[in-house]
């Protein structure tokens, strides 16, 4: 990435995402993002805030995981989580309702996963 | 503080959904979410511009100043390919902008409000109110046990609508926090259920 010296903490995240303002994919703060086989080729080619992603997503992580785990603020990791998908690196797991599972088949799901926790 | 469980690692084939924990400063939302979540709970200082937080879109204000938000968030495995993401909302009024946000997705809300102060929840039940399609139910933490009033005389003064749930609760007991989410859970059956069959 070729990018200017971030001045501050102002202009940094434009400057992380090479000036790209927005991501193409709707990605929720909870749509989960996986490695689906570390290529440590991959890694070396990778640089920065995109090679940190690449790492923590060889297990599967929550785009508010990703954030979190790495101080990246939200808008920049859908933008780069975004670019590693279109470059075939991550994937994203798809949402219930993209897994073909109707709502209330899935609130049931959910109620009987609850029900299941032991305190 | 003891977490419910070591962070089992999700599967390759795991999907994902969400819930939210509105309410007042104060009113239990990180405990809450504490309470159930088996990962140690996120309190981050999420960085993040308005501009990114609201349109997604970086470049509209680059010299905005950058804010911090306290985003509270846990998951909970429900099975072997389901995690359940509880994102607590940030208190402060100013971060309006991101509710939209955290609530996209979601399955449903639960206001939490301290019976002592209940005005303070009143922010998030009328912006839930002003959201298409998203059941919420609202649970009063009772602090110590304590309920001043009687339950109706709650609703009354919440002036919710009478089919939405109303429930006391502990946000510091796992099995209290659990059940409140399973009567979110219900309660977004009923709303779901095919009108032919209801
Ligand atoms: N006694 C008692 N204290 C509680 C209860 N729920 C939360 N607290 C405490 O109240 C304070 C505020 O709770 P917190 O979860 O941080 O509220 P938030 O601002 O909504 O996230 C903390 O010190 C909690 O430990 C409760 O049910 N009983
Ligand atoms: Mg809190």
């Amino acid at each position: 990435m070729t990018s200017a010296p971030a001045r501050s903490a102002r202009v940094r995240p434009y400057a992380i995402t090479g000036g790209r303002t927005s991501s193409r994919r709707p990605l929720l703060l909870e749509t989960l993002v996986s490695v689906p086989g570390f290529d440590r080729a991959v890694y070396q080619e990778l640089v920065a805030e995109t090679r940190e992603i690449y790492v923590l997503c060889r297990a599967v992580r929550s785009i508010a995981e990703i954030s979190a785990g790495l101080g990246i603020p939200l808008g920049v990791v859908r933008v780069l989580v975004s670019d590693l998908v279109d470059e075939g690196r991550v994937r994203i797991h798809p949402s219930p309702a993209a897994a073909g599972a109707p709502e209330h088949v899935l609130l049931e799901r959910v109620l009987r996963g609850l029900q299941s926790i032991q305190p | 503080m003891v977490y419910r469980a070591s962070s089992p690692e999700l599967s390759p084939s795991a999907i994902s959904t969400k819930m939210v924990v509105a309410g007042g400063f104060g009113a239990g939302k990180t405990t809450f979410v504490r309470s159930v979540s088996e990962i140690e709970p996120v309190t981050s200082e999420a960085l993040m511009t308005e501009a990114s937080a609201g349109a997604d879109d970086l470049s509209a204000t680059p010299d905005k100043v950058m804010t911090t938000v306290a985003m509270d968030f846990g998951r909970v495995s429900l099975d072997a390919d389901l995690a359940l993401y509880l994102f607590g909302t940030p208190g402060q009024d100013r971060f309006w902008f991101l509710w939209d946000d955290l609530i996209r997705g979601a399955l449903g809300a639960v206001v939490l409000a301290d019976p002592r102060r209940l005005a303070d929840c009143f922010p998030a039940i009328e912006y839930f109110e002003n959201v298409p399609d998203m059941p919420f139910i609202v649970a009063l933490n009772c602090f110590d046990g304590i309920l001043p009033y009687g339950i109706e005389d709650v609703r009354a003064a919440l002036a919710i609508d009478p089919e939405v749930p109303l429930l006391t609760c502990d946000a510091r007991d796992t099995a209290s926090a659990v059940y409140t989410l399973t009567e979110l859970v219900r309660y977004a059956m009923n709303l779901t259920r095919d009108p032919v069959f209801a």
